[in-house]
């Protein structure tokens, strides 16, 4: 019991050390979906696990017990986790909620500030050009969704390189980036050991959306010249103000430079074993947890047995 | 070029269009003539679409436009006081992790990444 209770934070350090290197490997698109999918169910199985083991030494405060009918004194005698875990355990699972509810704040305000700014600014499209020398350009999630670009990054680029940074804001757009980013962030705040995977599926998000903007334009080099042209130019602008979440531009621009990477099967195999390790293990923990608290239910036992009896008689 | 760029021209969607002209117009920074803004958007669009394109977003009040000889000259519509553009930055630079929802187009460059793009940039133009 003990090995799967712990099993889904073991998944979770796989998963820090194993992305950045597996990530990169498989087509961006497929990438972006089995990192996000493994970041939530990493976090939240972590969460599940976490709280089951607190619960062993709540579930023994005298007044839960009594809500819950069974006998702090049984549950604390059948535990399998000592009480120092389990504190570390709870006050773990309140610091991981706690970073939860805030990244999650975060990004609505950001999010809300962003719309109400770009509501200032003249636009019938689904685009919206602010007038700022600064370069800078992102896709603002919404419906409808709206690429908003600053003149500064119009300036900096070729006709040919316009077009590649609206396709690849446009495949942002299209395909729901936000969604997966948002779930990456949030995975992440609530378990701090996923941070390496965040990373490495923003950056196949934007791998995805520089390959689609690739196949749009039909030219995979034009488009590492424009995100190279586009990062040179905001490093250049007096005050530059770029956020981590692009990922390492040279990786982008290289990867566009190179082939495209193939599917690789024994990726997604080890991908789909990680995951049902996790879930199978949680699902064991729980009907571990399912039978301590039946055997500390004396009256439960006793109902069970009776209406058993009943039966049979 | 030509061809291929026609090809380009001819999959985008109408609205599609539309942004690239705008954006093209935005790239000249001054008033300029549809002739210009035609030869500043990608894939050789037809002169008589780049206009049509243009009137479509002068209606929109998108841009403002002025009679020079037998044509017009055309601008963007920009906001003057500079507010929106202000509090947009002011937004983007206290982003970081805070802005992970709204995907960047660009992440910030160490300077040694940024000699990397330019020889990245140089070794596949002379390759």
């Amino acid at each position: 019991m003990r090995v799967a209770l712990f099993t889904p934070l073991a998944v979770s350090a796989v998963l820090a050390i194993a992305t950045p290197w597996a990530g990169g490997r498989l087509p961006p698109r497929l990438a972006a979906w089995l990192l996000t999918l493994a970041s939530l169910v990493a976090a939240v199985g972590t969460a599940i696990a976490l709280g089951m083991m607190a619960f062993t030494l709540i579930a023994q405060i005298p007044a839960i017990a009594a809500e819950g009918e069974w006998s702090p004194g049984l549950v604390a005698a059948h535990t399998p986790v000592i009480w120092p875990v389990a504190v570390v355990c709870a006050l773990a699972l309140a610091g991981c909620l706690g970073s939860l509810v805030s990244s999650a704040w975060r990004q609505g305000t950001m999010w809300l500030a962003a719309r109400r700014e770009s509501r200032a600014l003249p636009t019938d499209s689904d685009m919206t050009v602010v007038d700022d020398p600064v370069p800078h350009a992102f896709a603002l999630p919404g419906s409808p969704g709206r690429i908003v670009v600053s003149s500064g990054m119009l300036r900096a680029l070729s006709a040919e390189e316009r077009s590649a940074l609206l396709a690849h804001e446009r495949a942002h757009l299209r395909h729901r980036h936000h969604l997966f980013l948002l779930v990456l962030c949030l995975a992440a705040a609530l378990n701090p050991m996923l941070r390496p995977v965040a990373r490495a599926g923003s950056f196949a998000v934007e791998r995805w959306a520089d390959e689609e903007a690739g196949t749009l334009v039909g030219d995979r080099p034009l488009v590492a010249r424009a995100v190279a042209r586009a990062a040179l130019a905001a490093k250049q602008a007096p005050r530059h103000s770029l956020a981590a979440t692009g990922g390492p531009v040279p990786q982008r621009v290289r990867a566009l430079l190179a082939p495209p990477p193939p599917f690789r099967r024994d990726l997604v195999v080890a991908h789909a074993l990680l995951m049902v390790i996790c879930c199978s293990s949680l699902a064991l923990s729980a009907n571990d947890m399912d039978r301590l608290f039946d055997t500390a239910s004396p009256g439960h036992l006793h109902a069970a047995q009776w209406r058993h009896d009943h039966h049979e008689r | 070029m030509t061809d291929s760029g026609a090809g380009t021209a001819g999959r985008r969607a109408p609205g599609e269009l539309e942004n690239e002209v705008l954006a093209a117009l935005w790239a000249v920074g001054g008033p300029a003539t549809a002739g210009v803004v035609q030869k500043r958007v990608a894939g050789d669009p037809a002169y008589t679409t780049v206009l049509t394109i243009l009137s479509r977003l002068y209606e929109k009040g998108l841009v403002t436009r002025e009679r020079a000889g037998r044509g017009y000259l055309y601008s963007p519509v920009r906001d003057e006081a500079g507010h929106a553009a202000a509090g947009m930055r002011a937004l983007l630079d206290k982003g970081g992790d805070r802005a992970a929802v709204l995907a960047r187009f660009v992440s910030e460059l160490a300077t040694e990444d940024e000699e990397i793009l330019e020889q990245l940039l140089r070794g596949h133009q002379e390759g």
